[in-house]
C-alpha cells in the first residue's frame, strides 16, 4: 500500500532517449494507467518503477523512500508481464510459492498462503498442473496470483490482457479491477488501448514520444485534453480538428469558422496564427437549417448511434448522432457545436489554449 | 486447397520413404555391424576369403584385448591346468594369461579426458553465452567473431606450436593438458550453440525471478539453466563426440600416461600380424559410451541439430 512519486525521471539507451524528464504522482490505492502508442516510453517507465531498468537521472519515491537505483528485489513491487512469464519448469503451485520461498517463509505458511490466493483467483483445482498446458485465462490468473501472493506494496502490470483474445479480455479486465478494489493496493498498468485505460483506470498518464502529454482522471483527459495528441488518441472516433486562422484575446468567448461565429469557453489567454478548433463527435449536432454547413460523405450505423462523416469548409468531421436521425450521403446539412465543450489548440505546438473549460486541469 | 496445405502422406509415399530410410540405415550400419561381428571371430575367420558371415563365435578377441599373454612350454601347460574360461581360450595357442593389458587404462583416460573437457567446455560456454546474450558487452560482436575464428583452420595446423608449448609447460602427456586442449577447441562451438539457445529464452523469466526477490545469479541457475537444459545437453553431445574421437593430437601429445583409446587401439599386435578380432573388440567397446550418451540424450540432439530454431 503505497504512494509512488516519479520526479524528473529520464532514461536513455545509448543515444536514444526513451523517457524525457517525467514527473507524476500515483496515490495510494490508485489504479493508475500508463497509456500511449507503442514506443512512447510507457513500458520503460513501468520497468523503472519496478527496478528492471535504472533511470539515467531523476528520483522515484515509494512510500517516501527513494528507490530509483535499488535492485528489484529490494523494492517490494510485483510485476505482471504481458506474456505472463510463468516459470515453465514448475507447476502452478510452485509458481505461486516461488516468491515466498525467496523470503525464506516456512513451508506450512507458504502452503496456506498459496491456498488462500488460489481461492481468491479460483485456481485451486489446477494447482498441481504444469503451467505449459494452461488456457490463457488460467495463465493470467496464475501470473496475478504470483504477484499478489507476497502482498507487495504495489503492482506493475505490463499490458497483462494483451495476450488474451478480445472476448476474454473484457471479462478479465473486470476481474482485475475487482481484484484491485478488494486488495486496495496501488496498481500501475501499462496499455496502448485507450478504451481499457478509460474503463479501468482511476487516473491516466498519456505518453507520447518519451514525454508525458497529460496526467489526470479519465474524464479530465477525455473532456479537457491538454494537447492535440491526447485529443486524438483518446476517444473513438477521436476528436475532430477544424483548422482556422485568427487572432484571439484573453476573455474571448467566440471564434470565427469560415466567417461563422462559434461559441467557445471563455479564453484565459490570447493566441494568433494557425489554430485548431477541437470538438468531440458527440458534441456536433446536425440540422436541416443552420449557417455553417457541411456535406454528408458517409454514415456508419452503430446501433443506438451512427457516425456521420461530413465535409466542411474547415476540413472533414465525424459526428455521432442518434441513429434515428436521418442523414443521407450527398445531402448538405447545417452543423452546430456545444460551445461549452470546445477546446482550441495552437496548431504548431499542438498545445491546448487555456480557457474556462480546462484552466484547472492544465498546469503552466 | 491452398498452396501452403500440408497433405498427410499417402500409404504409398510412406512405404517409399520407409524403404529409403531402411536402405540408408543398412548401408551406414553394415561397416559397424561388420566390426562388431569381427570382434567375435577367431583370427583365422577374421581374415578368411571369401569373408565369413556365418562363423563360430568366440570371445578370443575380447580376451586378447584385455590381457597380456606369453607362450609356454608343453610341460608348463600340462603341469598348470587352465584357471578359468579365458585362460582356456588362450591355451589353444600354447599361451597363458600373465596380466591385464593397457586397454582398460587407455579407456579410462578417454573417459576422464572426454567427459572432463566436455564438462569444462559446457560450463564455460554456458556462462559466456549467458553473458553475451544478456549483458551489454563492449565489442560483443567482435568478441564472438574472434571466438568463432578459432575454428577457421583445422586445429591440427597448430600442432607443432602446441607440441612445443606443452613440452615447456609440462602439459605433454597429462590429463589436464588434453582436457585444456579439447576444451579450447570445443569452446567456440559451445558458446555459439548455447548463445542461440539462451537468446531464445525470454528475459521475462529472469526478470520475474528478480522481481520475486532473487539475485541475478539465483535467477540464472534456478530459472535460466533449467530452460537451457536442452541446449546444454545437445552441446555436451557435440563436445563429447569431438573429444572422444580425437586422434591426431592424442597421437602427438600422449604416450604412456594420458594416452586415450583412439591411438592405442591400432597398436594391438597379435601373433604374426594385426589381431583384427581384438582391434574390432576394442572399437566396439570404445563406441559404447558415446552411443549410450547419445541415445540417452537423443531427443535433445535432434533439437540441437536445428540449432535452436524451433520453439517449444
Amino acid at each position: 500500500m503505497a504512494e509512488i512519486v516519479i520526479k524528473n525521471v529520464r532514461k536513455e539507451f545509448g543515444d536514444f532517449v526513451a523517457v524525457k524528464e517525467s514527473s507524476f504522482t500515483i496515490e495510494d490505492g490508485e489504479f493508475f494507467m500508463l497509456l500511449g502508442p507503442s514506443g512512447c516510453g510507457k513500458t520503460t517507465t513501468l520497468r523503472m518503477i519496478a527496478g528492471l531498468e535504472l533511470p539515467t537521472s531523476g528520483e522515484i519515491y515509494l512510500d517516501g523512500e527513494e528507490i530509483a537505483q535499488r535492485a528489484p528485489s529490494e523494492r517490494d513491487i510485483a510485476f505482471v508481464f504481458q506474456m505472463f512469464a510463468l516459470y515453465p519448469h514448475m507447476n502452478v503451485y510452485n509458481n505461486l510459492a516461488y516468491p515466498l520461498k525467496s523470503q525464506g517463509m516456512p513451508r506450512a505458511k507458504i502452503r496456506d498462503k498459496v491456498d488462500e490466493v488460489a481461492g481468491i483467483l479460483g485456481i485451486r483445482d489446477i494447482l498441481r498442473k504444469p503451467v505449459g498446458g494452461l488456457a490463457g485465462g488460467d495463465r493470467q490468473r496464475v501470473a496475478l496470483g504470483r504477484a499478489i501472493v507476497r502482498e507487495p506494496k504495489a503492482f506493475m502490470m505490463d499490458e497483462p490482457l494483451g495476450a488474451l483474445d478480445a472476448e476474454f479480455r473484457e471479462h478479465m479486465a473486470e476481474e482485475l479491477r475487482a481484484l484491485h478494489d478488494r486488495m486496495g493496493a496501488t496498481t500501475v498498468y501499462v496499455t496502448h488501448d485507450q478504451l481499457e485505460a478509460m474503463q479501468m483506470g482511476d487516473k491516466i498518464v498519456v505518453m507520447n514520444n518519451a514525454v508525458v502529454e497529460q496526467f489526470g482522471t479519465p474524464q479530465e483527459i477525455y473532456d479537457k485534453p491538454a494537447t492535440m495528441f491526447v485529443a486524438d488518441f483518446i476517444g473513438s472516433p477521436s476528436m475532430n480538428f477544424l483548422d482556422f486562422a485568427g487572432s484571439l484575446a484573453n476573455g474571448d468567448t467566440a471564434v470565427e469558422l469560415d466567417g461563422h461565429p462559434m461559441g467557445v469557453p471563455e479564453l484565459r489567454e490570447g493566441a494568433t496564427g494557425d489554430l485548431v478548433f477541437g470538438v468531440r463527435p458527440e458534441h456536433i449536432h446536425l440540422a436541416t437549417d443552420g449557417t455553417y454547413r457541411g456535406k454528408v460523405l458517409a454514415t456508419e450505423y452503430l446501433g443506438t448511434t451512427q457516425i456521420v462523416t461530413l465535409e466542411t469548409a474547415n476540413g472533414e468531421v465525424k459526428a455521432r448522432i442518434a441513429s434515428d436521425q436521418p442523414a443521407t450521403a450527398g445531402e448538405t446539412v447545417g452543423l452546430s457545436f456545444d460551445p461549452g465543450t470546445i477546446t482550441l489548440f495552437e496548431k504548431k505546438s499542438g498545445r491546448a489554449l487555456r480557457s474556462q473549460l480546462n484552466e484547472e486541469v492544465l498546469h503552466g | 486447397m491452398s498452396a501452403h496445405a500440408i497433405n498427410a502422406p499417402t500409404n504409398r509415399q510412406k512405404w517409399v520413404a520407409g524403404t529409403l530410410v531402411i536402405v540408408y540405415a543398412l548401408v551406414t550400419m553394415i561397416p559397424l555391424a561388420w566390426i562388431m561381428l569381427t570382434g567375435f571371430k577367431s583370427p583365422a575367420d577374421a581374415i578368411s576369403y571369401p569373408p565369413k558371415v556365418v562363423f563360430e563365435p568366440t570371445l578370443e578377441g575380447y580376451v586378447n584385448l584385455f590381457t597380456t599373454r606369453t607362450r609356454q612350454t608343453q610341460e608348463f601347460l600340462d603341469a598348470n591346468p587352465p584357471e578359468n574360461w579365458a585362460d582356456e581360450i588362450v591355451r589353444q595357442y600354447d599361451m597363458v594369461i600373465v596380466g591385464p593389458s593397457k586397454f582398460g587404462e587407455r579407456f579410462l583416460n578417454s573417459v576422464i579426458i572426454g567427459f572432463g573437457s566436455t564438462f569444462l567446455s559446457v560450463f564455460l560456454g554456458t556462462l559466456a553465452a549467458y553473458a553475451f546474450s544478456r549483458f551489454k558487452i563492449p565489442l560483443a560482436d567482435d568478441l564472438l567473431f574472434f571466438i568463432l575464428s578459432t575454428r577457421m583452420m583445422p586445429p591440427i595446423a597448430v600442432a607443432i606450436p602446441i607440441f612445443l608449448m606443452y613440452r615447456n609447460l609440462g602439459l605433454s602427456d597429462t590429463h589436464l593438458g588434453m582436457i585444456l586442449l579439447y576444451t579450447a577447441v570445443n569452446i567456440s562451438l559451445a558458446v555459439w550453440l548455447l548463445k542461440g539457445f539462451i537468446d531464445e529464452i525470454p528475459r521475462e523469466y529472469e526478470e520475474a525471478a528478480l522481481i520475486d526477490g532473487y539475485t541475478r545469479f539465483q535467477a540464472f541457475y534456478k530459472v535460466v539453466l533449467p530452460q537451457a537444459a536442452t541446449g546444454i545437453a545437445s552441446t555436451a553431445i557435440f563436445c563429447l563426440i569431438f573429444a572422444w574421437n580425437e586422434y591426431a593430437f592424442a597421437v602427438l601429445l600422449t604416450t604412456a600416461n594420458a594416452q586415450t583409446a583412439p591411438p592405442f587401439i591400432p597398436t594391438i599386435i597379435g601373433i604374426g600380424g594385426l589381431d583384427w578380432p581384438a582391434i574390432a573388440a576394442g572399437v566396439t567397446i570404445f563406441l559404447l559410451p558415446v552411443m549410450i550418451f547419445t541415445i540417452l540424450l537423443r531427443k535433445h540432439l535432434l533439437r540441437g541439430i536445428t540449432f535452436g530454431a524451433v520453439r517449444k
